[in-house]
């Protein structure tokens, strides 16, 4: 009897679950605007409103699921090969480098479709440069990876602050940050993809890399569903033991599934530096690593689940801008501890409802069948 | 007062959509040894565990000493008299005896005056039932056969009038298991009731006064054993006629493809669990590697397939060198016609999440008839997978069902056709029947006798002894990592048993 819970079918494990979850994640967050005094109704209209209420509301939540489903992927193909990889943010912050340089260089020069596969690539580079390492050490040294990608993220940090004020900052600027790019490294908004639909994108920094990030949700499917890497990937985080026997290299693995997951994390950093900013600044990653776990986590770690599950991240990134500057009593944190819920039920309970949701089913089931039969009789 | 120890009334008990007790009646005699057999998957450990209060009946009425009890946990059932030795014992491994005696059962929060006491009381049980064990020794320290009797002091010290066994002779030699036996007449002798719980058909006809079996979850069948046959009840377990005796022809040995000289392999620990074993295998026989559980079989066997890397020794397969102290790679053995079958199907030879078909080419899948260029041809794996389901006759035949949806011998001949079907030179199989239903062991036992007709050389470890001997043209026995003894299949039980044991006979013993 080690697994008590009978399995379910896809649509109650894939989608019942989750959403039971969401609700209950939304109904304790409720809970606590009414203890600061505010009406959660109201709250909850300033939230859906201000995500999705107007086409640059729109444009502002898909910018930041762009991002999201970056980190989201990244976290998830690690996952696979059960590594988990806490160090998105610091891989995401490093590949940044990459796009600065490669925007730096040459974005007065070249137009950005040209200048943008060079920052993927440049982007990719460090952030699979960054993940290497805890790779490495996790595969031949046996550090664990949990700590030293956390510990890589304050590396990160402070390599960033001294480039930041040192290396890539313009002579003569007071601020922590590259010179603004020329045209050249400045990418294309959205606005006629939003525009089918009749929506007006104002000032959103809604752009082409929501496409990129779309293609790498595909890739990572391939990767991981079609490819005797991902193959090999998927063996070793299902079952070390199973891996051992086949004849799969354990480091090998950690080390390639390590640097496709910081590569993709790094990736993450297009969006802000190329799409919205057009600058590289201090602490431009602003969580969105962290974010990426809880969305994993939510998207089951299927690149088909970590869009929907990016989109509801953005959602309450910016509805919840939105509830702070509608209703003055409810501060940014308040948004905080919303996430912290959705991620609490979402992924550290996630089976908290199931046994209830099984019974449930299976009593549905039970009395079916007993109608039917006494049709039958 | 009641002649009956325990009663169930119609237990039902569904796990969601898995109904693992189907309106259960059991009447079990006072003072007597009842026996329940069944399948992996009956539905018996659900049963015990809701006697024994882990899980609650959804259902049903359990009825002790004729009075009817509520059993929420396992507190409640220890009151009502009902103790229970596990399969996998639940000891302190760094307590002594006495400290696991007591272990829940203290009296106050100062234990000295509950451990004189304990002291008493464990003499007294002793002596009582012809159950010694020295009180002070550490658990890790005891044998096996002896941390059993712990477990079964354990629950007489709470003063269990009912004894749940749980296939309590999996772990033991020949010689322990029968003085298990003699331990519980002598229990039936002071009037307490033993319900044991087992799939060995012999051990229910040797000792157990009625037999109960269960067969998907229902209680199919009690018998008088004294009026009943092996034939009888293997035929109730699967639910149609079995052949118990395999049939094999003579074995026409050929060249020696396995070979190892002078193997020693360590564990994790720096403890030596294969000490100098050097063995021959030739083509077209079926050597078999008898021994209590834990005496180096499976390090054996891993470091044959490349998965433990052995401290010194040589191996030579098909004639040539293998790297048995270096580099290791498994997938390079396979190609050159090793395959394996591990002991551990659901941590080794199985990924439990996958779908049967990516299962069906774990360890082959760097061959490049599953690629359609970069990516995996699905179709092809499917195709492949659907045609051995069919040959092996794995049910349901569905190539993608997640591969733990399978039963034990569904599962175990997903395995063995991912293995059998390469045309290896050596096949070497560890427990191929274990956890799996009577009527998969005797297509596995023929799938394994045709391999060796085909000129494979098998090498075959299992923990029963009766499998080794019914299928083997050669029987090796391991004793703390050694070699101990070579005897052909005809050697009596007594004397395979005394070597598992570690008594060499007398002819080694002159040397």
């Amino acid at each position: 009897m080690s697994n008590p819970y009978a399995k379910l079918p896809n649509w109650a494990e894939y989608g019942l679950i989750p959403l039971v979850n969401l609700i209950v994640a939304f109904f304790v967050a409720g809970l606590v605007v009414l203890l600061v005094g505010e009406n959660p109704l109201e709250a909850a209209y300033h939230l859906v409103n201000g995500a999705f209420g107007r086409g640059e509301y729109i444009g502002f939540t898909l910018y930041y699921a762009t991002t999201f489903i970056f980190t989201g992927l990244a976290v998830a193909v690690a996952f696979h090969a059960g590594l988990f990889n806490i160090g998105g943010e610091g891989q995401a912050y490093i590949g940044g480098i990459g796009v600065a340089l490669a925007c730096l260089y040459f974005d007065q020069t070249l137009p950005w479709f040209v200048v943008f596969p060079i920052a993927l690539v440049g982007s990719i580079a460090f952030g699979a440069a960054w993940a290497f390492l805890p790779g490495w050490l996790q595969a031949k040294r046996g550090s664990h990876i949990v700590i030293t990608t956390i510990m890589f993220n304050f590396i990160a940090s402070s390599l960033m602050v001294y480039l930041l004020t040192r290396v890539l900052k313009p002579l003569g600027s007071m601020a922590p940050q590259t010179r603004t790019f020329a045209e050249g490294g400045q990418l294309p908004k959205l606005d006629w993809l939003l525009g089918i639909f009749g929506l007006n994108i104002g000032n959103a920094p809604f752009n082409v890399s929501f496409l990129l990030a779309l293609v790498a949700a595909f890739g990572v499917w391939v990767l991981i569903w079609r490819t005797k890497l991902g193959y090999e990937m998927r063996v070793m985080g299902h079952s070390p033991g199973a891996a051992r026997y086949a004849g799969i290299s354990e480091s090998r693995i950690t080390i390639i599934a390590m640097m496709i997951s910081g590569g993709l994390a790094g990736m993450m950093a297009l969006n802000p530096i190329m799409g919205e900013q057009f600058r590289m600044q201090l602490d431009f990653v602003q969580g969105a690593g962290f974010v990426g776990i809880a969305v994993a986590l939510m998207g089951r770690s299927h690149p088909f689940g970590i869009i929907p599950a990016s989109i509801l991240f953005g959602m309450l990134y910016q509805g919840g801008a939105e509830i702070a500057f509608e209703m003055p009593t409810i501060s940014r944190d308040m948004i905080v501890i919303i996430q912290g819920l959705v991620i609490l039920f979402a992924g550290a309970l996630e089976n908290m409802f199931r046994p209830a949701i099984t019974a449930a089913l299976a009593g549905f089931a039970g009395r079916r069948a007993a109608v039917t039969q006494s049709k039958g009789a | 007062m009641s002649d009956l120890a325990i009663e169930l009334r119609g237990i039902d008990k569904s796990f969601g959509l898995v109904h693992a007790n189907r309106d259960i009646n059991l009447k079990v005699r006072k003072g007597s040894i009842h026996g329940i057999i069944g399948e992996n998957g009956a539905g018996k450990s659900t049963l015990m565990s809701i006697l024994y209060g882990f899980y609650q009946a959804d259902r049903g009425e359990i009825i002790v000493d004729g009075k009817p009890v509520a059993i929420r946990d396992t507190n409640a059932a220890i009151a009502a008299g009902i103790g229970m030795v596990h399969q996998h014992f639940m000891l302190v491994e760094n307590f002594s005896v006495l400290e696991n005696i007591m272990l829940g059962a203290e009296e106050s929060q100062i234990l000295n005056s509950s451990i004189s006491k304990a002291r008493i009381e464990l003499k007294r049980l002793e002596s009582e039932y012809g159950l010694e064990v020295d009180p002070d020794a550490l658990i890790e320290e005891l044998p096996v056969g002896i941390q059993q009797r712990v477990e079964i002091l354990k629950a007489l010290y709470r003063k269990a009038d009912i004894l749940i066994l749980d296939e309590p002779t999996g772990v033991l030699t020949p010689a322990e298991a029968d003085h298990l036996f003699r331990i519980l007449a002598q229990l039936k002798a002071e009037g307490k009731t033993v319900l044991l719980i087992t799939h060995k058909l012999r051990e229910i006809m040797a000792i157990t006064d009625e037999v109960s079996v269960m067969r998907r979850g229902e209680m199919v069948a009690t018998r008088q054993t004294s009026q009943t046959s092996v034939e009888e009840l293997a035929e109730l377990m699967v639910g149609r006629r079995v052949l118990l005796r395999v049939e094999k022809g003579e074995a026409k040995p050929g060249a020696t493809r396995l070979s190892l000289r002078n193997l020693t392999v360590k564990d994790g620990r720096g403890v030596t669990m294969v000490d100098t074993v050097s063995l021959d295998l030739k083509a077209g026989e079926i050597v078999g590697i008898a021994g209590v559980a834990g005496n180096g079989q499976s390090e054996l066997l891993e470091a044959i397939a490349g998965m433990r890397r052995a401290v010194s020794g040589t191996m030579t397969l098909n004639g040539k060198p293998v790297e048995v102290t270096g580099t290791l790679d498994p997938a390079e053995l396979r190609r050159r016609g090793l395959a394996h079958v591990p002991e551990d199907r659901h941590h080794v030879g199985l990924v439990l999440k996958f779908e049967e078909s990516e299962n069906a080419i774990l360890g082959y899948h760097n061959n490049p008839k599953y690629r359609n260029g970069v990516l995996l041809n699905v179709d092809a794996i499917r195709a492949e997978a659907e045609e051995k389901i069919a040959r092996y006759d794995i049910r349901p035949p569905n190539p993608r069902l997640k591969t733990a949806n399978f039963s034990g011998g569904n599962q175990q001949k997903i395995v063995l056709a991912r293995e059998m079907e390469r045309g290896p030179d050596v096949l070497i199989i560890g427990q191929p029947t274990r956890g799996v239903d009577v009527g998969a062991i005797e297509f596995i036992h023929k799938r394994i006798i045709e391999m060796r007709d085909q000129g494979v050389a098998v090498l075959l470890v299992s923990v029963e002894l009766d499998e080794i001997r019914a299928l083997s043209d050669r029987i090796l026995v391991m004793f703390a990592g050694r070699v101990v003894g070579e005897r052909l299949p005809d050697a009596s039980e007594g004397e395979l048993g005394l070597l598992m044991a570690g008594v060499e006979g007398p002819k080694e013993a002159a040397e």
